[in-house]
């Protein structure tokens, strides 16, 4: 412990602390400004940005001595009292905040920018924020928010916010109004689980094992149990109840006992006094290992050579094997004037969300605790509850799961992390204990999209038309089921793309190797089959000479036609006008007046590529979909939405905030939300599969609507007035010429005794099995995309220009932050495309650091151009569908096709490696077949 | 985790010297720390005991110029590094190779010092330094020298600096004239490798007619286990007319002689191969254009 002199945000400290501290530990620990987050410890992603003497420096590995004598700024500095800084103000009025986890690094980082250049550039800011990254805008809107600000802080009119046009917007729904907490998350107030503390928390660790399959011959805890500060270290032996979870197939055990599958898997549990005193005890644990045959991928799984790795699994290695069978396939061919038949490869990618898991458990009796109790940011808090209950032996009602805000998930919390550990190590120690995942952790340890090998055989007639589609799929499901089943079912299922193709046959096998489990993924399948299918329809129109934008006119779903999977649309199919959009903008965006596919300048050849895209809105194949809502109006004439509904930034909170505005006839304002109190909030059912508007926001609908119901009601009867010559306007009730506001009428039902309350539990239309030949989903969104890109024919160098996307949403609830998911969407899938992959060798993983793992910056950031379709899905709320997944599934393809065009060379894996692109091109080779992680 | 027990702020060099002797091996210098705290991370190993902060040392930080020399303190940062007017037009390369590394926030803490002292083969400041043929100031072993950046260099991440007895004080460099320019340039991948494929740094000065190259250095890598100058290309320079025909015959030298490996999972051996040609044309064609241009004003 040592003195150090600091001055904070204003504030003189003199503080004894330890001179290992960082400064992002010194901010959070020692003075509690948790609004400085630590998202790598690498200095890689830049959110733990803070000012030191006004420069931006990273937090997360600066020594708290290096800034002895120092003045320094953090978020919670920013804001003159209740002023907001104009950066705080514009991020919200631009839509520039979604989970809200890298705002304050962005925020920082943008505000040297603007101290140093008034009135920075598109370049300017590209280059300044180029280390800090955000993964779920996708960076135009906070590149307007920067620009805005700027202006603002000269006195200039700040810039207008590029709202999308909507149809028919309503009294709230289709406006843009502001998230929930958004004003927390731009000042750090807001909260995520590691911004919280209890008093006497203990700190835990994980031991996980190194190898990617072995036998566990013994595990000796002694030397770990006796190191001063250790409280408890627990194994399998520990574990009360049940030592498996899993959200599908119950197979992956909570700590290992006789086996281990991957690296990562975990084997025993360490709470301590610290986070220092509980790594150092992870390391006396030893653990004796024979190792086994590796099984290292899905085709080798497949073979009878390959270990069988879960013995009770009744068909081996084979997780499953998924079917899509459709008329006659030899038909199919026969009619065929042009067959293309290929296989693709896709690669394991990781979220990359910015907050790492963590969880806090505190047992029952502590603190005001009367239930064991589990904060989490998770996307699925009642399964969470239900799989910590089997394990500890519980039943449901004596857990209590409490949703914190969520840092980005996109799929990748969805599974169990630490619930099911701090729920064990709070029980056995009787204190409340905090398990925060360092980010090498997270990203060997959760699961991550599917690497998949996709062949892909397609056939059309002369004219254009598709007669048949044969494919086979591979996915690499790794050492657990996770949402194996479900994934690659889905990818099965669109392996046809958004077309009518009267001949199908599809297999797919979903296979248990030995590399970090796989699961779900913001596109969950669709996005590794898209970019199969689209490059497939590229080749056919060029081998019949027609527009690429034509053929998929030629075979575009619309109302009428059945899927592949025998489900007739009957509504709600926008692709057609997706497709006319985007080729209209193709023209406008075209630098010259005739279009033209491809051209050169210099040494730079420019493309444009195109894909479509489709994706259900829920979960469908028959499995019962449901979510219910609460809504309690109150005497101040305020409405609290209650859901068990996870907002990881997508934005479910404000979306059940609208509709419950909407059905109310009250300022949104008037209404707050809680999520996610498995004690206190009814379930929403998983955050997964695009259905959180469509499920939660009819639940919140009806119930708002029965408690307007209830409401009017007691307005009859309160001033003997027939209930239809009651209205609503702002927040009040006109009858009679006279008027009466929602808090009195509330006021008066209470005191007769009447609940101003009314919940609903939604049920989404039936859905049919695969292989029934019914309706497997009860709606589809649709997407068409185009981009525009530049290749440098000397270095092979790839630069996404522009992305033109057009998304038949049924209706656009809240048009901005619906077009943040779609531009965030979209860089994601650009990541996809061009810079991610994680790599594992025979099942080690390669990419244990953030810094092997590059997400798109905001220098990768396109020109994007989002256009809404709004064809109205009945049963959706509103007419509302999914959005989530859909801007994520044809970026890929679309630059892909786009690369093709631009260099003759056809991508059959991905990322893209320019230094194969470019050996191609001198070489005359029309395709490649490698990748990044093939360059060795 | 703890990557340290002790941290210390010296003030000047006896007093860090002082430090070193006082812990007898179990310190270790630190600058901006963007390279070895993030390094001690990634391996996981026990904390080091005590770093001790050279940024601390005010006359380490300066860049000067006495109208010949360019002196560059080792704690020097690379943002002061890019936003020095006098390193614009005395060491345009430096700028430039300075400028790509990292966002805003390392290039605020990282040092020049910390980029030579980590002696990667390719690392963009060091490549730089090397065509500039800089000298640098050390203390080794308590003795006090200045030798040829080359010098310093062993083998991969391999130093002549023992960083927990030495110190690197500072850089020098003779001052751009007119007729002389430099310039660097790299290429690099999107993907998770923080290492560029392949950098370049060229100085050139020309004859008083601006028609041919009277001097040249340069400096491509990684093609050796150390930052080396690329003999043979300069020698298809100096003398020759600065014609395509010259660019053509370096392009010739450096492919005849520079043999790059492949690295795994960052570039092939011939894709680095396209790539010399590529660099060597870009970058030399930019310092040419600077020459000519300081030639003319």
């Amino acid at each position: 412990m040592s003195v150090l002199m600091i001055t904070v945000n204003g504030q003189a400290h003199e503080i004894d602390v330890p001179e290992s501290r960082t400064l992002a530990q010194l901010l959070r620990l020692d003075l509690g400004l948790t609004g400085t987050k630590i998202g790598c410890e690498e200095a890689e992603c830049g959110i733990c940005t803070v000012l030191v003497d006004g420069t931006p420096v990273n937090s997360c590995i600066y020594p708290a001595f290096k800034a002895q004598g120092r003045a320094v700024t953090t978020i919670e500095g920013l804001a003159q009292g209740e002023t907001l800084h104009p950066l705080q103000r514009e991020f919200i009025r631009h839509g520039a905040v979604q989970c809200g986890f890298c705002t304050p690094g962005l925020i920082m980082t943008a505000s040297a920018l603007l101290d140093e250049n008034p009135d920075p550039g598109v370049e300017d800011i590209k280059h300044a924020l180029k280390d800090t990254y955000c993964r779920c805008t996708g960076y135009t809107s906070v590149i307007q928010a920067i620009q805005s600000a700027a202006r603002h802080k000269h006195g200039a009119e700040p810039l207008p916010v590029n709202d999308p046009e909507v149809d028919e917007p309503m009294e709230v729904i289709s406006r843009s109004v502001s998230p929930q907490q958004v004003v927390e998350k731009v000042t750090g107030a807001a909260k995520f689980t590691d911004d919280f503390t209890f008093p006497g928390m203990l700190f835990a660790r994980t031991l996980r094992s190194p190898l990617p399959h072995a036998r566990i011959l013994a595990i000796r805890t002694e030397h770990a149990r006796t190191l001063p500060g250790v409280r408890a270290v627990l194994t399998h032996q520990d574990v009360p109840a049940e030592n498996l979870h899993g959200l599908v197939y119950r197979d992956w055990p909570v700590l290992c006992a006789d086996v281990v599958r991957y690296v990562g898997d975990a084997v025993a549990v360490v709470a301590a006094d610290s986070e220092e005193i509980a790594a150092a005890a992870l390391g006396l644990i030893e653990v004796d290992y024979e190792p086994l045959t590796v099984v290292g991928d899905p085709k080798f799984a497949h073979s009878p050579e390959a270990p069988v790795l879960h013995p009770n699994h009744p068909t081996g290695n084979l997780l499953k094997h998924i079917k899509v069978r459709h008329g006659d396939i030899a038909q199919g061919f026969a009619e065929a004037d042009v067959i293309v038949e290929r296989e693709y490869h896709t690669p394991t990618t990781e979220h990359a969300f910015l907050e790492p898991e963590c969880a806090i458990g505190v047992p029952a009796g502590c603190l005001d605790h009367e239930k064991l109790t589990v904060y989490v940011g998770s996307q699925i808090p009642y399964q969470d509850r239900n799989q910590i209950a089997r394990a500890m032996g519980l039943p449901e009602e004596q857990v209590r799961v409490i949703g914190t805000l969520i840092g980005g998930g996109f799929g990748g919390k969805e599974d169990i992390a630490g619930q099911i550990h701090v729920a064990m190590l709070a029980t056995v120690t009787g204190r409340p204990v905090k398990m925060l995942y360092t980010r090498q952790e997270s990203l060997i340890f959760h699961p991550k999209r599917h690497a998949t090998i996709i062949r892909i055989k397609t056939g059309a007639k002369r004219d254009g038309r598709l007669t048949a589609v044969e494919a086979e799929l591979y996915g690499d499901g790794g050492a657990y089921a996770s949402l194996s089943d479900k994934v690659m079912t889905r990818a099965t299922t669109h392996a046809t793309g958004p077309y009518v193709v009267p001949h199908a046959k599809i297999d797919c096998y979903a296979m248990y190797t030995n590399n970090v489990p796989s699961g779900a993924f913001r596109g969950f399948g669709v996005t590794q089959s898209a970019f199969a299918v689209e490059q497939n329809m590229d080749q056919i129109a060029a081998l019949l000479s027609i527009d690429p934008i034509e053929l998929r006119r030629i075979n575009a779903q619309k109302v009428g036609v059945t899927t592949a999977t025998g489900q007739l649309l009957r509504e709600s199919v926008g692709l057609l006008e997706t497709i006319a959009d985007v080729e209209r903008d193709m023209h406008t965006h075209h630098p010259s007046q005739d279009f033209a596919w491809t051209w050169r300048e210099g040494h730079k050849a420019y493309a444009w590529g195109i894909a479509c895209a489709y994706k259900n809105t829920g979960l469908g194949g028959g499995a019962p979909d449901k979510s219910e809502a609460e809504v309690e109006a109150y005497e101040d004439g305020t409405v609290e939405v209650r859901t068990a509904a996870a907002d990881m930034g997508q934005g479910i909170a404000h979306v059940v905030a609208q509709c419950a505005a909407e059905e109310l006839h009250i300022p949104y304002e008037r209404v707050r939300v809680l999520l996610c109190d498995t004690d206190l909030t009814p379930n929403g059912g998983p955050t997964t599969a695009s259905r959180q508007t469509f499920m939660t926001g009819n639940a919140a609908r009806i119930a708002a609507s029965a408690l307007r119901e209830a409401i009017t009601q007691s307005v009859a009867e309160m001033f003997d007035v027939p209930p239809q010559q009651i209205t609503y306007e702002e927040g009040l009730l006109r009858y009679n010429g006279s008027r009466v506001s929602v808090g009195e009428v509330v006021a008066w039902m209470k005191q007769h005794g009447l609940d101003a309350r009314a919940r609903h539990e939604y049920w989404a239309p039936k859905t049919e099995p695969l292989g029934s030949g019914g309706d497997m989903h009860f709606a589809f969104s649709y997407a068409t995309q185009a981009a525009l890109v530049e290749i440098d024919m000397e270095t092979g160098e790839i630069l996404v220009k522009k992305v033109l996307s057009s998304t038949d949403i049924g209706r656009a609830i809240n048009p901005l932050m619906l077009q943040g998911q779609i531009e965030g969407g979209i860089v994601m899938a650009l990541g996809n495309c061009l810079t991610e992959e994680f790599i594992i060798e025979d099942g080690i993983p390669w990419t244990r650091l953030l810094a092997r793992y590059k997400m798109p910056s905001i220098k990768h950031t396109p020109e994007i151009v989002s256009r809404l379709v709004e064809h109205r899905a009945a049963e959706g709320p509103y007419g509302a569908k999914g959005v989530g997944e859909i801007p994520s599934i044809n970026t890929t393809p679309a630059i892909c096709n786009a690369i093709y065009n631009a260099t003759g060379v056809r991508i059959y894996a991905i990322p893209v490696d320019q230094d194969a692109l470019l050996r191609a091109v001198k070489a005359g080779q029309e395709s490649i077949m490698t990748a990044w992680s093939d360059v060795r | 985790m703890k990557l340290w027990n002790h941290y210390h702020t010296p003030h000047t060099i006896p007093e860090a010297l002082a430090l070193l002797g006082d812990y007898g091996g179990r310190a270790r210098i630190v600058a901006g720390g963007t390279d070895l705290l993030i390094e001690s991370r990634a391996e996981g190993h026990a904390p080091h005991e005590a770093l001790i902060d050279i940024t601390t040392i005010r006359e380490l930080c300066d860049i000067t110029h006495d109208g010949e020399t360019v002196m560059i303190g080792a704690g020097v940062t690379h943002s002061q590094i890019v936003k020095s007017t006098l390193l614009q037009q005395q060491a345009a390369c430096l700028v430039e190779s300075c400028g790509v590394v990292g966002g805003p926030q390392v290039r605020n803490v990282a040092t020049i010092g910390g980029n030579v002292a980590h002696a990667l083969p390719a690392g963009d400041g060091t490549v730089s330094l090397v065509a500039l043929d800089a000298e640098a100031e050390v203390i080794v072993n308590g003795d006090r020298r200045w030798l040829p950046i080359r010098d310093l260099y062993l083998g991969p991440a391999q130093s002549l600096l023992n960083p927990s007895r030495d110190l690197l004080l500072r850089f020098r460099l003779r001052g751009t004239k007119p007729g002389e320019a430099s310039a660097f340039n790299r290429i690099m991948r999107p993907q998770g490798v923080a290492l560029p494929v392949l950098g370049c740094a060229v100085w050139i000065a020309l004859d008083e007619e601006g028609a041919r190259y009277a001097k040249a250095r340069v400096c491509i890598a990684p093609v050796a286990p150390t930052p080396v100058r690329s003999e043979a290309v300069e020698a298809a320079l100096v003398g020759q007319a600065t014609t395509d025909a010259t660019l053509a015959s370096a392009v010739a030298a450096a492919h005849a002689t520079l043999r790059p490996r492949t690295s795994k999972y960052r570039a092939t051996a011939e894709y680095r191969h396209e790539m010399i040609e590529v660099l060597l044309r870009r970058t030399l064609i930019t310092a040419l254009e600077r020459a000519r241009s300081s030639q003319v004003s």
